[in-house]
């Protein structure tokens, strides 16, 4: 492998390990504060992505087009929708055992995967990039690298930072990190505890639509695309220690350092490798490298 | 998780008849339906039964110890990929080699995979049962030895011949569907059994306080490794009697949807009793089977998972306890 080759595997790597991350993050927040696992969570992923196709012939008639003002109706929409479906279904799990939240989150996959198929169909589709990033840089002679690549990695990161901005300084920070470690301690403040867990929620769900949103152009977009993301999303997850969103960033990191690498040097057991990391880690620290509470 | 359970506590004998009764007349039922049933349903019956066998194994981890495997569909489908392989293009294999290696291969693999994670508990498990079940799965379906994505096919079903004697004939008439059913009713007997002894307590004492347990001296580790292996190894059974039902086995049987259908039937039937898995795998097939009925749904059939969808949701708002917590709550008001 030589030095391009090797600098453009590394700058995917952390272009997948920030969008798992994106996905990621919204998971461990919804685990971590409101202690729901949410299986659909890559629905939401999916809904994005479709979002991105199917909206922009909309956006084009009506707002005179462009795929930045797709992402902004596409994020409206997703906080709309994340509002909507924790005051439909999600609000009721909290007091649930964990399996049932299984259930139910594995019974709203089944019907967001039909609704997709209803809708939108079952077709692949190709999402183009915006003019403004379509080109690239050239890293050697032959070699190249997509800007647009270079611009998920950026919003990827920008998001991670107004994240950790809005978790660590700001009073909806305060209060979703006490909402955390003790929910009864945060009703008895006073504080609307329902609303703080549907405002977080749909924060959740924007993240994963944003995350497929932005991937679309890269990965097309496909049925059956938000399982697979959900599953490795569980495993950032778990790798990071469940609710902490530092451990989300590295287990995400390393997670698609591992997964791209791999599918360049091994091949064969490419699929495999991811699990394997994550069997390794859980046998070392069985709660995760970044344990919360 | 950590309801109690009726299906363990000493009844007086009278109540165990009456509560033997509908498990009966199902037995009865299912003897019978062969001589009436239209080959269609025949074959329904048997899926059902081998899928009832798959939930009884996982209610023994999920319902019965506590502990909520994610990975479950690994040993089904490693045990039926054992099958397939072990069965020459040409000619049967014998029963005698082929069950046994399935469900050993399936079994040998559970006492890896459990041994590495009963050390973590609780989301953890459930995850990393999940991992090492992808990992199962990407081994058949990236590498070449199981035919990788496309499955492989299994043309003759095993031979019964044992010194010269041959008992049975697996292709003969309705041989297979009494097989399956005399699997099933061996599974639920040697978990209802084992349920009722020490050791079966002892499971329920981990799965209430597992700390209590190791306080009393009990070596929990070693129990719930016991039950770990001994779940993936009827599971093994159920996915053995799978690949000989299709004659086709694909990497499809591993996935994360085969573990999740199957806890589902475990939850949907309700957990705690070894009977609501059964009704759990008969109420999910049979939903399936319903929603993809084209009389009824007509071109709508296609898209017979968002109504399968809809039940499940509308299940757990309504009936949390899972079908048999709703014929225990119709029989007591009676």
């Amino acid at each position: 492998m030589d030095l391009a080759t090797f600098l453009i595997q590394c700058l995917n790597a952390v272009q997948y390990g920030l969008l798992l991350f994106l996905v990621a993050s919204g998971l461990t927040l919804i685990f971590g504060i409101m202690g729901v696992i949410n299986l659909a969570h890559g629905s939401f992923y999916m809904i994005g992505a479709y979002m991105a196709y199917a909206l922009a012939p909309w956006v084009e008639n009506w707002l005179g087009g462009g795929f930045f003002v797709t992402l902004a109706v596409g994020i409206v929409l997703s906080v709309l929708l994340g509002y909507l479906l924790e005051w439909l279904f999600f609000s009721y799990l909290y007091e649930r055992e964990h399996l049932q939240q299984v259930l139910m989150t594995y019974g709203l996959i089944l019907v967001f995967e039909e609704l997709r198929s209803l809708l939108v169909g079952d077709d692949v589709h190709g999402v183009q990039a915006p003019d403004v990033l379509s080109g690239s840089i050239p890293l050697s002679d032959v070699m190249s690298y997509p800007v647009y690549r270079l611009f998920i990695s950026a919003v990827c990161i920008l998001l991670a930072i107004a994240m950790w901005f809005v978790i660590t300084r700001t009073r909806l920070g305060m209060r979703v990190r006490a909402g955390a470690s003790n929910r009864e301690m945060v009703r008895a403040m006073g504080i609307d505890i329902r609303l703080l867990y549907r405002a977080v929620f749909a924060i959740g769900m924007a993240l994963a639509a944003l995350a497929g949103m932005i991937a679309a152009p890269v990965s097309s977009v496909y049925p059956g695309m938000g399982g697979q993301v959900l599953i490795i999303c569980f495993v950032v997850v778990v790798i990071g220690g469940i609710g902490s969103i530092r451990g989300a960033l590295v287990a995400a990191l390393l997670v698609g350092v591992v997964d791209t690498f791999g599918k360049v040097l091994f091949p064969q057991a490419a699929g495999l490798l991811v699990y394997l990391l994550m069997a390794a880690v859980l046998l070392w620290k069985p709660e995760g490298l970044f344990k919360v509470g | 998780m950590n309801s109690p359970t009726t299906a363990t506590s000493p009844a007086p004998l009278g109540a165990a008849t009456l509560r033997a009764a509908p498990l009966l007349l199902a037995l009865l039922l299912l003897a019978v339906f062969p001589a009436f049933g239209a080959k269609f349903y025949v074959d329904l019956a048997v899926k059902i039964m081998i899928l009832a066998i798959f939930a009884l194994s996982l209610e023994l981890l999920v319902g019965q110890t506590g502990l909520v495997s994610f990975g479950h569909a690994a040993f089904f489908g490693i045990a039926a990929y054992v099958a397939a392989l072990l069965t020459p293009k040409s000619e049967a294999a014998s029963l005698w080699i082929v069950l046994p290696a399935a469900v050993g291969a399936a079994a040998a693999y559970a006492l890896a995979v459990g041994a590495l994670s009963l050390r973590t508990r609780g989301v953890y498990f459930i995850m990393i049962t999940l991992a090492f079940a992808q990992m199962a799965y990407y081994v058949f379906h990236d590498t070449p030895i199981g035919g990788g994505s496309d499955g492989i096919y299994l043309y003759f079903r095993p031979d019964a011949s044992i010194a010269g004697l041959r008992p049975f004939d697996l292709d003969a008439g309705h041989t297979f569907y009494y097989a399956v059913l005399a699997c099933l009713v061996g599974t639920f007997g040697v978990l209802a059994i084992m349920l009722r002894s020490r050791y079966g307590h002892a499971l329920a004492g981990i799965r209430v306080n597992e700390q209590r347990m190791r306080a009393a001296g009990f070596p929990t580790y070693a129990y719930k490794l016991g039950a770990f292996v001994l779940a993936a190894a009827f599971a093994g059974l159920a996915g053995f009697l799978h690949a000989l039902k299709d004659g086709y086995v694909n990497p499809e049987i591993l996935s994360w949807h085969q573990s999740g259908a199957v806890l589902l039937m475990v939850i949907l039937g309700g957990i705690g009793s070894l009977r609501g898995a059964i009704l759990g795998a008969f109420a999910f097939t049979m939903l399936q089977e319903l929603f993809q009925w084209q009389a009824i749904f007509g071109s709508f059939a296609k898209h017979w998972q968002l109504m399968l969808g809809l039940t499940i949701i509308g299940f757990v708002a309504a009936m949390p306890r899972g079908l048999i917590g709703l014929a225990d709550r119709l029989a007591r008001r009676h």
